[in-house]
């Protein structure tokens, strides 16, 4: 395996990042506490969302990997989105 | 290749390693020996699944029981489709030609994992064993036929929750080799091995590779939310308790569609591989080739619905998924006209492999035609869930990725094992098996159309003369496939001395000794041109 560049993160980014994921469990939790019905999965979600993109770009060091690579992981989000809309076209018609 | 070396050759099948006998098998790293490995495996669960689906076309010889009560029919064609789909075709071509032949097509001495790569046959193995299990243990078999269909899933006293687990273990090994493959594939081509300067077989396994990395963690889920329903009462699935079982039919397709070409893409691909070599010339429009593969693998991400017209779903949705399916027959075709093409003013040569190929196109264009009825909405009310069904993925499945596996073994089997097996006897077998497979599943299209449901034990007696026509093809068709096993078991153990080349191919694997030494190469090939280059 060639070109393997590693990068090192700095202890304190991941630290910050680390809190910053805490924050927004507690938030989750939190947030069930208000009645904001249907829209209580659309906040979940959000939140889910930007700790699966934390985890990612800093975790996961997508952040410093090639733009192929980050072309790769968006497109299977992209893929996913799309197929959750088409589900939608049977479940908002029926 | 290089012919003046100094030490003895020694071939990945003699060389020693830390481990002897059947340990140097069990704990190898070698992606040339798990191929083999997962070859013996799937052609022993083959036989055992045709013996199955034999069984049922014995009870089918007659209306009203002939051999097996009603209960054991459900259980036999539940147990033959879970083994023929997620351990036989599934893997299929992927794990046994892709594991052995992807290194050396890009000129890699492994795969980028090969830890990794035993660890995905071992989960595979242990898949394999729970579901045999599912079998025998004390509720009986699973009766829901292969697709697990809720809500009747989530009732039914048989052993679904081990077969359910034990098609989430295989479905992990698809995951880990699918990942390995795209590494590999990123990673360890040769110099000078551009994407563009790549054998199509390993396009088609890049393409496939993505679908099971990305398609089958969903099956998981969803295989595990019917576990927790029937385990805790989740109601996710039965609308007793405020599911959806349509959902459930939702999420099994979104991986089950692409699955499909999860099997067939690699098919495609052997295909692409054996056409060039026996009309010796340079295949046609490798690009158009090469981007179909990704073409359909994307598209085919978006046409799950069509499993489910008559399920009750809105009429936006199934005009959106009629329309998309015909959209992915496009790039299906594409290829089609490509081998044509290709063959067209070529020097044909009629050995076995290039029989099979013409077979498959032959069969994949009956199962891709019929496909189209079942695809579009009006035909598909009146076919869905008949013998017309089982007819037309018989055609894709078996006609197609089937077909395709026994051309890839004859083509490559002299590399595997530097032995050749007997011309006319795999002729005479490929002859049997063509015959028998058409007897077998043509009378059902007809069946289908006349009104035959699938998945019954019995049927009205005025549909007795083709289902027995059906039957016999069955028996003539097994008997061609013993032919085929024992000529290729004879010809790996005792064959002539095949030399490194016999078919005159041009890419990779035909430059090196057969068989391959245990890295493949001396020293890493430099690769210049597309692999095709044929004067
Ligand atoms: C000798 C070979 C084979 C024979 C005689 C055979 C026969 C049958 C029969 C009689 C059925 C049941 C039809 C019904 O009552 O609905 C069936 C179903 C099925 N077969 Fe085969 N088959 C063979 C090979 C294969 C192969 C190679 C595959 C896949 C690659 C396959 C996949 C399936 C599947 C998925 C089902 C549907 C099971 C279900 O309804 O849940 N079969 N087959
Ligand atoms: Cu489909």
């Amino acid at each position: 395996m060639a070109n393997n560049t590693t990068h090192t993160t700095e202890y304190r980014v991941l630290a910050r990042v680390l809190l910053v994921l805490m924050f927004l469990t507690f938030l989750t939790i939190s947030v069930t506490s208000y009645h904001l019905a249907a829209f209580g999965v659309t906040v979940a979600l959000l939140i889910a969302g930007t700790k699966g993109f934390l985890v990612l770009t800093y975790f996961m060091h997508l952040k410093y990997e090639s733009l192929l690579l980050r072309i790769l992981v968006s497109m299977v989000f992209v893929l996913y989105a799309v197929i959750i809309l088409i589900t939608f076209i049977d479940y908002a018609y029926r | 290749m290089d012919q003046t070396k100094q030490e003895p050759y020694v071939s990945y099948l003699e060389h020693k390693g830390k481990y002897t006998g059947i340990r140097s098998w069990i704990f190898t790293l070698d992606h040339k020996r798990i191929g083999l490995l997962y070859m013996y495996a799937i052609m022993v669960l083959f036989f055992v699944g045709a013996i199955m689906g034999l069984l049922m076309r014995i009870e089918l010889l007659k209306p009203g029981e002939t051999i097996m009560k009603p209960q054991t029919y459900n259980g036999l064609f539940t147990v033959h489709g879970i083994i023929m789909i997620f351990m036989v075709v599934i893997p299929g071509l992927s794990v046994v030609f892709g594991n052995f032949f992807l290194p050396i097509l890009i000129g890699a001495k492994d795969v980028a994992f090969p830890k990794l790569n035993r660890f995905s046959w071992w989960v595979y193995i242990a898949g394999c064993i729970l579901a045999i299990l599912s079998q025998f243990l004390k509720n009986g078999p699973p009766d829901t036929g292969w697709s697990f269909y809720a809500p009747y899933s989530t009732t039914t006293g048989t052993n679904v929750i081990m077969a359910t687990f034990a098609a989430f273990v295989l479905g992990f090994s698809s995951i880990l080799t699918g990942l390995n493959f795209i590494v590999t594939i990123h990673q360890m081509r040769a110099p000078g091995m551009k994407f563009m300067n790549m054998p199509l077989f390993s396009w088609a396994i890049y393409a496939t590779a993505w679908t099971q990395l990305l398609a089958t963690p969903i099956v998981g889920i969803t295989l595990l939310m019917l576990i927790a329903e029937r385990l805790f009462g989740i109601g996710f699935f039965n609308p007793n308790l405020g599911g959806d079982p349509v959902l459930f039919q939702h999420l099994f397709w979104i991986y089950s569609h692409p699955a499909v070409y999860i099997m067939i893409l690699p098919a495609l691909g052997v295909i692409t591989e054996i056409i060039p070599t026996f009309c010796q010339k340079k295949i046609y429009g490798y690009k158009a080739i090469a981007f179909s593969s990704l073409a359909i693998a994307g598209v085919g991400f978006l046409v799950w619905g069509h499993h489910m017209f008559t399920s009750g779903m809105s009429n936006q949705a199934r005009w959106f998924f009629s329309l998309l399916t015909f959209l992915v027959a496009v790039p299906s075709a594409i290829k089609v006209f490509n081998w044509l093409a290709t063959m067209y003013k070529g020097s044909i040569d009629l050995k076995p492999p290039f029989l099979y190929a013409l077979s498959f196109i032959f069969l994949f264009t009956i199962g891709g035609t019929t496909g189209l009825l079942l695809g579009s909405v009006a035909t598909n009310v009146q076919v869905h869930d008949t013998a017309f069904v089982v007819a037309h993925f018989h055609y894709i499945i078996f006609g197609g990725m089937g077909f395709a596996f026994f051309g890839a073994i004859h083509y490559w089997l002299p590399k595997m094992y530097g032995r050749m097996y007997n011309f006319k006897r795999a002729t005479i077998a490929w002859a049997i098996i063509f015959v028998g497979f058409n007897l077998l599943y043509f009378p059902q299209f007809i069946l289908g159309i006349e009104g035959v449901p699938r998945r019954y034990f019995d049927y009205l007696p005025q549909f007795q003369p083709l289902e027995v026509i059906s039957s016999v093809g069955g028996f003539i068709l097994i008997t061609g496939l013993i032919m085929m096993v024992y000529n290729l078991v004879q010809g790996a153990r005792k064959g002539e001395i095949a030399p490194a080349n016999p078919w005159h191919g041009s890419t990779l694997e035909w430059q090196i000794p057969s068989p391959p030494s245990l890295e493949n190469f001396d020293e890493a090939p430099v690769v210049k041109s597309n692999p095709y280059d044929y004067e």
